[in-house]
């Protein structure tokens, strides 16, 4: 049984399917990377997956149960975490209130989570008074994505967590996300800097006008000689 | 000098009257997104409820304070599930007109219930003290504590529990707060107990640094922007600022220009902030 299954995705806003039968699936070791064009629906991929954009057509399983259309709420709760690509953080508060939020939907004692991802990232312990809006790019990811690791999620959703960081970030941003899937934490995530991605990850999707065009492994994926020209800028 | 000393407490007095108002007017802006016009009928009716308590327990008005609170409290949440509610997902200025005509049933209904005459708390004169040359009377002082008693308790509560800091994460940011599972209902509700409870604090208050009329609220509701636009839109420790600041600007005025003229000068600080500073104070969320 697959952590994640999507299988013949539609979905798009205002009656427009920006997804056409978009499938995907992510098992529970692995680091999945959605790659492709501007406007190929990879976004649109994950916020349909985690119920922000209404899927019209297709279904969704979580661990064998059908978690298809649900409310965010609910996805959070069954350990299911997405850090949007932008505005990801609370700027006005502190880094320790980002991630105490980060574990609003769940009950009980927050702490030693919250000392796990201070092990992930030391640097937010040491600025854990801070407000997360005056941070740098990077330290803001690492909020953003331990605001999202707070919930103890199976399954991580990253959108483009790598956009506007130095490419030294970049580097560091991959390593720790490979860091975050050795603690038995799926990860599916959309990428801009598809080679790095690829990389970093074990299979990979292309995804062009909202349709699957070519699954494989990442290494494979980056071997491809179609893909390296159509998606990865030859 | 003493005169501007007389008028600086009077402007204190003034500032955390509005900056009651202000507050729950700015955490109502930032969960919500509209200005509420019906806040200043909130106040109004807020003071009705303590002097209904007030005559008919025959209570000192500290003491039917909770009360009002409570009721207000009640009354606020109602109109956001009866009024509110059903037109959040379409434009905020749609909840902005429905706001203007809730503030219009409000006041109407407090002249159908309580009549359209001025009243007060208590009759006779109080006895003012005299502190040298200034003087200071008694209620105002418990105005003061009891507003800086609110304001802390609004602090500890923003900054110290679950549900505010819930509150401040959803003013920052509306869809963060959707992914991270924080329930947009209860914390839209919460900011209504919030804002009714301050609002009738602040209309008690008025009512007892004046006295009671149906529009006494409406009047103080360009102070009261005024005072959320100054110390950022959505904060609510700049509107405490802002409504202190347009206080005392208000009181002090009055040393160069009539004193008919103090709500034109809360209009002036609106518009001068809004030309030179849109954010405000504290950098505001809009």
């Amino acid at each position: 049984m697959s952590l994640l299954q999507a299988s013949g995705l539609y979905a798009g806003y205002g009656g427009v399917d920006i997804l056409r039968g978009t499938n995907l699936r992510v098992e529970a070791d692995e680091i999945v990377v959605i790659v492709g064009p501007n406007g190929a629906g990879k976004s649109t991929a994950m916020k349909a997956v985690f119920g922000l954009v209404p899927i019209r057509e297709g279904r969704v399983e979580y661990m064998g149960e059908d978690i298809t259309n649900r409310p965010p709420e609910r996805m959070v709760t069954r350990g299911i975490a997405y850090v949007p690509q932008e505005s990801n953080v609370f700027p006005s508060l502190t880094v320790l209130e980002n991630l105490e939020l980060g574990a609003y939907a769940l009950s009980g004692d927050h702490r030693p989570r919250m000392e796990k991802i201070f092990e992930i990232f030391p640097r937010l312990k040491e600025r854990r008074h801070q407000q997360a809006g005056v941070m740098s790019g990077g330290e803001r990811q690492m909020v953003a994505m331990g605001r999202a690791l707070m919930v103890d999620p199976h399954l991580l959703m990253l959108d483009e967590p790598t956009a506007g960081l130095s490419p030294r970030l970049i580097d560091e941003t991959f390593e720790r996300i490979k860091g975050i899937n050795q603690l038995g934490i799926g990860v599916l995530m959309v990428e801009q800097n598809a080679r790095q991605a690829l990389a970093a990850a074990d299979r990979g999707y292309v995804l062009a006008t909202g349709e699957n065009r070519y699954e494989d492994t990442g290494p494979a994926l980056l071997a491809n000689p179609e893909v390296a020209e159509m998606f990865l800028g030859g | 000098m003493i005169e501007f000393i007389q008028l600086l407490i009077n402007g204190i007095l003034l500032g955390s009257i509005l900056a009651l108002g202000a507050v729950g007017a700015t955490m109502i802006f930032g969960v919500l997104r509209f200005a509420h016009f019906a806040h200043g009928d909130l106040m109004a009716i807020g003071a009705y409820f303590a002097l209904t308590v007030v005559t008919v327990f025959n209570l000192p008005v500290l003491a039917a304070l909770p009360v009002a609170m409570l009721l207000t409290a009640g009354l606020a949440v109602g109109i956001d599930q009866v009024v509110y509610r059903r037109i959040r997902r379409v434009q905020p200025v749609i909840l902005l007109i429905a706001s203007f005509a809730t503030a219009l049933v409000l006041r109407s209904f407090i002249q159908m219930v309580w009549g359209s005459s001025n009243q007060v708390y208590q009759t006779g004169i109080q006895l003012p003290w005299r502190i040298g040359p200034l003087t200071l009377k008694p209620d105002h002082l418990l105005i003061f504590i009891a507003a800086t008693v609110l304001v802390i308790g609004v602090h500890l509560f923003l900054t110290r529990t679950k549900m505010g800091k819930a509150m401040r994460a959803m003013s920052d940011n509306m869809n963060l707060a959707l992914v991270t599972g924080i329930p947009a209902d209860r914390v839209i509700m919460w900011t209504w107990v919030i804002g009714g409870a301050l609002a009738a604090a602040a209309g008690v208050f008025l009512g007892m640094d004046t006295r009671l009329h149906p529009v006494m609220g409406w009047t103080l509701l360009l102070p009261i922007f005024a005072a959320t636009i100054l110390g950022g839109i959505g904060r609510p420790y700049g509107a405490i600022l802002g409504g202190l600041v347009i206080g005392c600007a208000m009181e002090l005025s009055t040393l160069i220009i009539p004193g008919s003229y103090k709500p034109a000068v809360a209009f002036a600080i609106m518009v001068v902030t809004l030309i030179f500073r849109p954010q405000g104070i504290i950098k505001g969320s809009v």
